[in-house]
């Protein structure tokens, strides 16, 4: 059943930033195959958290991450559904004067870029807040972030993408790209051959092999996030919680359910795949019912982790190869792309027809780790740096 | 030699107590965890609080091997350590977390023999979260377990083995059954008498719960097709066709259930390669004769690894024990392997015969209305499956619940999957085994965010 297919643009991955990306392509009159090994939006894009928050990006972050916070809310109008969106404001607690201090140095980093940061004192927060327990020195309050559904928004992007016309692929692996004179050739599971002028690397944990394929070894690194879910509630948490520090962020869904995350995870045995640690899992059990008094007697019904991509300065990779005309890279989010994936969507469909994106993107350049490096030997994938997971 | 040796059993049913009676034998020390408060498993569960009722009166026919079975459970009692009332809720490489009495802690194993039975399987039709409609199984528990019966006026439905022998406890109890509805055509059974050579007494003792009741006047129909339970708060009737006629009869409760599913999330944490199993219509964990898995070290026995009844149970879980002591380089009675592996595979065939007398409903998945729940947890419709199935073109059970919800919610798909996998599979017309499987994600039942966790144990 060998076919051969011929694209103008052909995008391996097909998580939020390959299908946001191949949508605003359809959109651009360019004909799209977007590939990816299992279900689009399945890995990290579909099980994270669900967090859309501008606050504690790297201010190099803030242009784009202003870029997709516009489109979150439009989202029922771009694929058809809001993918329980909600602007509920993201709220970051200190819970020492070491993190408070943190905090106000991050506003003051971040001031020019209209987040419009409001700082909280204890006993504001109280006030409030009154279901944060603990001893709370302050928070950083960002009333235009929120959350979203993760499962609904990637899927739904492949999907509408599909419907404006991408040949979507599914459980279609490539397991050969290669530059060729009139731009690329990719072989696929299911004997597809793709012929394409223009080729995005957005395989997210799974992108370094790609970009090792075009002379260009990243330090990529995996990232297991793991969550719990409890049962439904009545709506308390009016706010995406999140902690300086990190060690814990919550957020409650419409239905009532309360999301919990804060540890790490292990890969099983198909390492594509990963599960939280049984300690992990009650660990952030008991964090969220220590925080959170309304948890203390329910109960967690399922935990889950997924497997996402991790530089080593926890910068994504976004932009053209520098060794391969044509070739794009978008990969390596470290545990923050959601928020920020429709606008790189949006960014990947410019630099293909434009050459260039009116959002800057210098500072995630794939080199400049070569240029970090220099002096270590040429192709050398340097170790990812160790981050403290929990605390 | 046997102290390095520290095999946990999950559950203390027919099949776990006899792999524990196997390793004790052999001088091992087994840790065994169960849900329940005392050994005995489902089929042969105990009573909560001692009353009048006679181990006759609880187990009827079966009472010589639940007596038997109890009576080895408590003369091993202290050559084990037995953890009632814990659940083990997740498993990871060589340990396992147990949750009991508000904490949880970390027991680490040598092997891991997974017992965990199995659960009525449900199919949804209007009205079956109706208070007062209970899962054969969850009927049965009530009246062995607390002595009560599920209502006053009280329908059996649905289709397998166990529908005529909790109908049947429920007369012998002195409750009133207004029916027993049967959703397979009376000829159907016929095809028990091809079971006669191999299992007389099984089939005898199906042939006699079904006459005793009509000799007292049940009325027993065949070729039901279940159409409603009516009630609002409380069940008070139920309609059905039967041979296109519509039937009404008032109840106050409905017990109902089409045969059984294991109960295989333990086995798909710790890495269980699963194959599916047409005669079940569902996946299950691959295991040989003596119930070892495609992981080193780990065991199923029982209805946990395919659905094959409390006698069998009884005989793989001392299977799978002897496995243990195989794998261990222990010496084994190789005699009496051979006899358990002559009976495992001649119930085996008698399931074929199971299966023809007591068949799935097969037009349920297509007839069944848009508007009926599907997933009771997460408040999710046939509809809304098929609607994902067609328009987002959902194909694979694991994106369902992705995109839908179903099978999210606190039962984990336990009673839902099953119904959900049958629903996916026809909406595309595909085989069932195409739609996958839900992957297990720990705890394999709800947990309190406040537990204490002690940490590594033993």
């Amino acid at each position: 059943m060998s076919r051969i297919l011929h694209k103008d643009v052909a995008i391996i991955g097909g998580g939020l930033v390959g299908s946001s990306a191949a949508l605003a392509l359809r959109r651009m009159g360019l004909s799209v195959a977007l590939l990816d090994k299992g279900f689009c939006g399945a890995q990290a894009s579909g099980v994270n958290y669900g967090g859309v928050r501008r606050q504690g990006r790297p201010p190099e972050q803030m242009a784009l991450s202003q870029r997709a916070h516009v489109i979150w809310p439009r989202l029922k109008e771009i694929i058809g559904i809001d993918g329980e969106f909600v602007r509920s404001g993201h709220l970051k607690l200190a819970r020492t004067e070491a993190e408070m201090a943190s905090l106000e140095a991050y506003a003051t980093r971040v001031a020019g870029f209209g987040l419009d940061l409001e700082l909280i004192g204890r006993n504001k927060l109280r006030e409030r807040f009154p279901w944060i327990a603990g001893d709370i020195v302050g928070a950083s309050l960002c009333a235009g972030d929120g959350h979203a559904n993760p499962r609904l928004v990637s899927a739904t992007f492949a999907l509408a993408a599909r419907r404006a016309g991408a040949e979507v692929l599914e459980h279609t692996p490539v397991s050969h790209v290669e530059r060729v004179p009139e731009g690329f050739h990719l072989s696929a599971g299911s004997g597809t051959e793709i012929r394409a002028r223009f080729v995005v690397n957005s395989a997210g944990a799974w992108a370094g092999t790609f970009a090792e394929a075009f002379g260009e070894p990243v330090p990529l690194g995996r990232i297991y996030p793991s969550m719990i879910v409890t049962e439904p509630l009545d709506v308390f948490m009016t706010v995406n919680i999140g902690a300086e520090g990190g060690g814990i962020y919550a957020r409650q869904v419409e239905r009532g359910n309360c999301i919990v995350g804060g540890m790490r995870a292990e890969p099983t045995v198909d390492l594509d795949f990963s599960r939280p640690t049984g300690s992990g899992a009650v660990t952030i059990m008991n964090r969220a019912a220590d925080l959170f008094p309304a948890l203390r007697n329910t109960y967690a019904i399922r935990c889950w982790s997924g497997t996402e991509g991790e530089m080593s300065d926890r910068n994504p990779v976004i932009g053209f190869s520098r060794t391969t005309p044509n070739l794009i890279h978008a990969f390596g989010f470290s545990g923050a792309g959601f928020q920020i994936a429709p606008g790189v969507g949006e960014v990947l469909a410019e630099l293909i027809r434009d050459g260039e994106s009116r959002t800057p993107i210098e500072a995630f350049t794939i080199d400049r780790f070569a240029r970090m490096d220099q002096g270590s030997p040429a192709g050398s994938v340097p170790e990812a740096r160790k981050r403290e997971t929990s605390k | 030699m046997s102290d390095a040796l520290r095999p946990l059993i999950v559950g203390a049913g027919p099949t776990g107590i006899r792999a524990a009676q196997t390793l004790v034998d052999a001088g091992i020390r087994p840790i065994v965890v169960d849900e329940a408060a005392a050994g005995g498993g489902q089929i042969y569960r105990q009573r909560l609080v001692p009353d009048e009722r006679t181990p006759r009166d609880l187990y009827g026919s079966e009472t010589g091997k639940a007596t038997a079975l109890h009576e080895t459970f408590a003369r091993i009692r202290d050559r084990i350590d037995y953890l009632p009332q814990a659940l083990v809720w997740n498993v990871q490489g060589k340990a396992a977390d147990v949750a009991a009495g508000g904490r949880t802690r970390r027991l680490n194993f040598s092997h891991l023999i997974l017992a965990t039975g199995a659960t009525d399987r449900v199919l949804p039709f209007r009205g079956w979260t109706t208070p007062g409609v209970f899962t054969l199984g969850g009927a049965q528990i009530a009246l062995k377990s607390q002595g009560c019966a599920i209502g006053e006026r009280v329908v059996f439905l649905g289709s397998g083995p166990l529908l005529y022998l909790v109908a049947w406890q429920y007369v012998k109890a002195g409750a009133r059954v207004a029916a027993v509805l049967d959703t397979a055509p009376f000829s159907s059974k016929l095809h028990l008498l091809r079971g006669l050579l191999s299992q007389p007494g099984v089939v005898l003792r199906g042939f006699r719960y079904a006459a005793e009741l009509m000799a007292r006047g049940v009325p027993v129909h065949f070729g039901v097709e279940p159409d409603q339970i009516e009630g609002e708060t409380r069940v008070t009737g139920m309609i059905w066709r039967e041979r296109g006629k519509e039937h009404r009869l008032a109840c106050d409760a409905v017990g109902y259930g089409f045969a059984l599913r294991s109960e295989t999330q333990l086995a798909d944490l710790a890495g269980c390669r699963f194959v599916f199993d047409g005669r079940d219509r569902a996946w299950r964990p691959e295991r040989d004769l003596a119930g070892r898995t495609s992981v080193s070290g780990l065991y199923i026995a029982g209805d946990g690894a395919g659905i094959a009844g409390a006698d069998a149970a009884e005989l793989a879980g001392e299977r799978a024990g002897f496995a243990v002591l195989e794998d261990a380089g222990l010496t084994v009675d190789r005699a009496r392997i051979a006899v358990l592996e002559r009976k495992l595979a001649a119930i085996q065939r008698f399931r074929d015969v199971l299966e023809a007398a007591f068949p799935f409903p097969d037009k349920w998945a297509n007839s069944v209305d848009d508007d009926v729940l599907l997933c009771r947890c997460e408040e999710i419709s046939i509809g809304q499956a098929r609607t994902a199935a067609r328009e987002q073109e959902v194909r694979e059970l694991n994106r369902l619940k992705a995109l839908t919800r179903v099978g999210m919610g606190r039962c984990q798909g336990r009673m839902c999957a099953s119904a959900a996998a049958e629903i996916l599979a026809a909406a595309h017309g595909q085989p069932l085994e195409a739609v996958g499987r839900l992957r297990a994600q720990p705890p394999i039942k709800p947990l309190p965010l406040g537990i204490a966790a002690d940490g590594e144990a033993a």
